[in-house]
């Protein structure tokens, strides 16, 4: 054919290339890769390595600071304390339960969701994704008013347990339970993936081999998909083990310490040598946890199957007469697990004060008004997080855009290599980053003499550099499958670079741009571990602000604030589910 | 449902489909397809894509189920409206065109997987699967995995697999799709072999005329979702039942000829008279197939013109125009300049039946 030539006289040169050994490398097909590059590529250089790479560099610098004092050195001397080892414990002990938790309730859905022909398909799906954006402290939260003595849902149902009995909630195992509900979702996500990879044709081969539907769960789907569970759990357990809210709220009342709560808890006790501590403990539980991503990476090659044929539903299993009890199981478990604590919330929200029954006379929206009346801090709060959001949302949106095209048109080392820097500081627990900026940015910023320290400006870093991960990697992934010679045709047609992007690359990434923009402020709005550590009076968030109503006893406010959250982030899935059909596959977390 | 014979009536062996019909939302796939096919022979299922001939094998394994219909083999019913065996059930195998080998198995776990199932344990279980990786001659392979073979290899287990479990029906979804023109040839050798040696029914599904020529006993051609022939390959190509048909198989031109006798087979004569009649431009003419093998160049025939010669390698291909206009397609061992004024004699023609009216008649070119 006609149109094959042209491609091909393109890529010739190419291949042979300028000889630019530059320290970028070679272009791969655009051999006209001209000086417009060149500067675009410094200049995202410079930005990744200023928010994913300086940062840990700091902390590590931070933390191995004074090591001539050899075992009074600060490092050594956080080795050698009892409370390091017991948090490290604590972490480990309800991260692994945790993940366990996780393994169950998301391999179950995935398995159930994904195989079986039980209706309503994607309403479960959806509701089952909905505890992963749901902030930490909202969970923790409206599980709390689910159980204890004071619960306003059980007084209402006149089954509470007697005033002063404990709540069962603010122990070790109370933090794993809800860490594993949680997390679920990520191992859902990670198994559902590799299910749905699975071809039809291995199922139907081993179905004429005379295997009836349990044998070929057994024999070929879940061998088929070990490494998808192993994915899930790797992920599960590095997000365990950064998670904050869920050990803030359930294991501070009881001084069940775990790693990043110890850090909190070191950082609201100010000493000399305070920050080399929590340096140090930043960087033991970011070793743990990189090396938790390190073993995911490493299962995932292993276990990697190449899966020849068509992909595509992998087969229904027909339940028979299972089916309605299928369902059944479904919902009660989602009941639990989501609909119950969330009703608790409601149900706080709208009584005067913890312990009261909700009746026709009790309930009030009086929490409500509180909360939008123009003093609270509630609205400033919001006002807060819907700028944050807002605006970093929008930053990495630009900042994705030229980067992806640059990672899917060049290849180097270097740029290998940045790109796996780019994940660090979303791979590594909140607590870690926050540390990071704090000891970056104490001190007022050279030449330009602006202090970020006590502003709303080192929050916005700092999810800049936590949440470039989630921006990039809708934009990425439609960029991959941008066919080149979309590019090349307008090249050809005289397009210069910058002509290109606006007229042929940013039109078709538009759509997965803007759900990267989404995701970032669905993530950003709900959070509260990085900035729990860098708020300060007037630029608290929403998180922060859930947080300190709860810790400060007033939990009816603390429920308005939260079902407002998670009203929002309904909302904000439910445009991301509408805008679904328009983005690439994979986009959207949870749709397929 | 037409005129079905009670299955009662039918020799209590080999695989039945009756008024099959399929369709997938409000379109119909396949339509009120019936077909007998014989215990141990080889049958093709065969026509252009989208003409059901998939949907059918499929039904046929247990993987779709029938909008109205009957599928039965000896005397258990496979498949009817309103009951399913299942797949697991029905004592049939497929290869797939992409293998659908399992990738965490290795070779000979692949191949032994259906004789697990069956019971098969111990040395019986070891020596089955040995001998089925012999036939292949892949026995050297059993521990490797799937993903470390060629195409052809992958294939040949596939076929190991099969045939281990000594199934009553072998079901072979477009096989040999993948593969290159070599290897093709030597699988096609590999299938007829296996067939002669397990006497199992195989049917095979393809879009390649010649793929479908030369492997099976009869052929069933398919055209949007209807039975359109079932018959032998030479009867296929010798005697098409009409236009369309005429024109999937082999080479040809059909041309219209008035014609005064009734036979479908004419002979050099009627057909000489019929192409001299032409030019009086009669009224009443009927669709012939002309093979280009039976056009000779004879100074005493009826002129032609040739419009096209392209060289083919063993000989040259003209299409040449007859005196009315019609193209007459035809070989001969030497080049001729295009414009040439030729005369031709046509050794046989054969009637073709006119279509239903209604039905579409795709032309010789839409099929190409």
């Amino acid at each position: 054919m006609m149109t094959d030539r042209p491609s091909g006289a393109l890529a010739a040169p190419a291949t042979t290339g300028r000889g630019s050994g530059l320290l970028l490398g070679w272009c791969r097909r655009n051999p006209s890769a001209t000086a417009s590059q060149q500067v675009l590529l410094y200049a995202l250089l410079l930005i990744i390595l200023l928010l994913s790479v300086l940062p840990s560099l700091r902390l590590l610098w931070q933390a191995l600071q004074g090591w001539q004092q050899g075992l009074d050195a600060p490092f050594i001397r956080m080795l050698r304390s009892a409370a390091t080892w017991t948090a490290l414990e604590h972490s480990l002990y309800t991260s692994l339960l945790g993940t366990a938790l996780a393994l169950l309730l998301g391999g179950l859905f995935a398995l159930i969701l994904t195989l079986t022909d039980v209706r309503g398909r994607s309403l479960w799906v959806f509701l089952f994704m909905l505890p992963m954006m749901i902030p930490p402290q909202v969970t923790a939260l409206s599980w709390l008013q689910l159980s204890g003595p004071a619960s306003p849902l059980l007084n209402t149902l006149g089954i509470a347990p007697p005033l002063g009995s404990p709540q069962p909630l603010y122990s070790a195992e109370g933090v794993a339970l809800l860490l594993g509900i949680q997390h679920a979702p990520l191992v859902f996500l990670a198994l559902r993936t590799h299910l749905l990879a699975i071809p039809r044709e291995l199922i139907e081969a081993a179905r004429l081999s005379g295997a009836h539907q349990r044998r070929v769960l057994w024999d070929i789907l879940l061998p088929l998909c070990r490494g998808g569970l192993w994915t899930g759990a790797a992920i599960a357990f590095v997000s365990c083990l950064g998670n904050f809210g869920i050990p803030a709220m359930l294991g501070i009342p009881a001084s069940y310490y775990v790693l990043p709560t110890l850090i909190y808890q070191k950082m609201a006790s100010f000493g000399a040598d305070m920050l080399s501590d929590v340096a140090s403990l930043s960087v033991l539980i970011g070793v743990v946890a990189l090396t938790g991503v390190a073993l995911q990476n490493r299962i995932q090659r292993q276990q990697a199957l190449p899966l020849l044929g068509m992909a595509g539903r992998a087969l229904d299993f027909q339940l028979g007469r299972w089916r309605p009890w299928t369902e059944l199981a479904l919902a009660l478990i989602l009941l639990l697990i989501l609909l119950l604590p969330l009703l608790a919330l409601i149900t706080s929200s709208l009584v005067p004060a913890l312990g009261v029954p909700l009746n026709w006379h009790s309930l009030t929206f009086a929490a409500y008004q509180e909360m939008l009346s123009h003093q609270g801090a509630t609205l400033r709060a919001l006002g807060n997080s819907l700028l944050l959001s807002t605006v970093a949302a929008l930053l990495l949106m630009l900042i994705s855009l030229p980067l992806a095209y640059l990672l899917a048109r060049r290849q180097s080392p270097l740029i290998h290599w940045l790109h796996a820097a780019i994940d660090v500081p979303y791979a590594l627990p909140g607590v870690v980053l926050a540390i990071a900026c704090i000891l970056l940015f104490a001190r007022p910023l050279p030449w330009l003499n602006i202090s970020l320290y006590g502003s709303l400006g080192i929050i916005l870093v700092a999810y800049l550099a936590r949440f470039l991960a989630v921006s990039l990697k809708p934009v990425h992934s439609s960029m991959l499958q941008l066919d080149p010679a979309l590019e090349e045709a307008a090249q050809l047609a005289g397009a210069g670079l910058l002509q290109r992007l606006f007229s042929i690359v940013l039109p078709l990434l538009a759509p997965s741009a803007f759900a990267g923009c989404l995701l970032v402020f669905l993530t950003a709005v709900n959070e509260l571990t990085v900035s729990a550590l860098l708020w300060s009076a007037g630029n608290e968030t929403l998180g922060v602000l859930i947080f300190n109503l709860d810790e400060s006893g007033d939990a009816v406010l603390a429920s308005a604030v939260a079902v407002m959250i998670v009203a929002l982030v309904a909302a904000l899935m439910t445009v991301l589910n509408l805008l679904g059909r328009y983005l690439p596959q994979g986009v959207i977390p949870w749709q397929r | 449902m037409a005129t079905l014979i009670p299955s009662s009536d039918l020799p209590a062996r080999g695989l039945r489909l009756h008024g099959v019909h399929k369709e997938f939302a409000g379109q119909t796939v396949v339509d009120n397809l019936n077909l007998e096919i014989e215990e141990g022979s080889f049958v093709a299922l065969l026509g252009p894509s989208g003409c059901g001939k998939t949907t059918t094998l499929r039904m046929i394994a247990g993987f779709d189920t029938l909008s109205s219909g009957r599928i039965s083999l000896g005397s258990t019913v496979l498949a009817s409206d309103h009951q399913q065996l299942p797949p697991e059930l029905r004592n049939m195998s497929m290869v797939f065109q992409s293998y659908a080998l399992w990738p965490h198995m290795t070779v000979a776990d692949n191949v032994g997987y259906p004789l697990k199932l069956k019971g098969y344990k111990g040395s019986d279980y070891q020596r089955r699967v040995r001998e089925a990786l012999a036939t292949v001659q892949m026995e050297p392979y059993a521990q490797r995995r799937p993903q470390d073979l060629s195409g052809g290899q992958r294939q040949r287990v596939a076929l190991a697999r099969c045939l281990a479990s000594e199934p009553r029906v072998v079901l072979l979804d477009e096989p040999l799709a993948n593969l290159d023109r070599h290897l093709r040839a030597s699988m096609e050798d590999s299938f007829r072999d296996f067939h002669r040696r397990t006497g199992a029914t195989f049917i095979y599904v393809t879009h390649d005329q010649a793929e479908a020529m030369a492997l099976a006993d009869r052929i069933a051609v398919m055209h949007k979702g209807q039975l359109v022939q079932w018959d032998a390959p030479e009867a296929l190509y010798q005697r098409p039942q009409n236009a369309w048909v005429a024109g999937f198989i082999g080479q040809g031109s059909v041309v219209r000829l008035p014609l005064s006798s009734s036979e479908r087979l004419l002979s050099s004569a009627q057909v000489q008279q019929a192409l001299a009649a032409l030019q009086n431009k009669p009224s009443a003419t009927e669709e012939v197939l002309i093979r280009p093998q039976h056009v000779e160049l004879d100074p005493a025939g009826v002129p032609a013109t040739v419009t096209h010669c392209v060289f083919k390698g063993e000989r040259y291909q003209f299409v040449l125009q007859l005196q009315d206009g019609q193209s007459l397609q035809a070989y001969h061992w030497q080049g001729l300049p295009t414009g040439a004024q030729i005369a031709i004699t046509v050794r046989q023609g054969w009637r073709l039946q006119e279509q239903p009216a209604g039905s579409t008649r795709p032309t010789l070119a839409s099929v190409a």
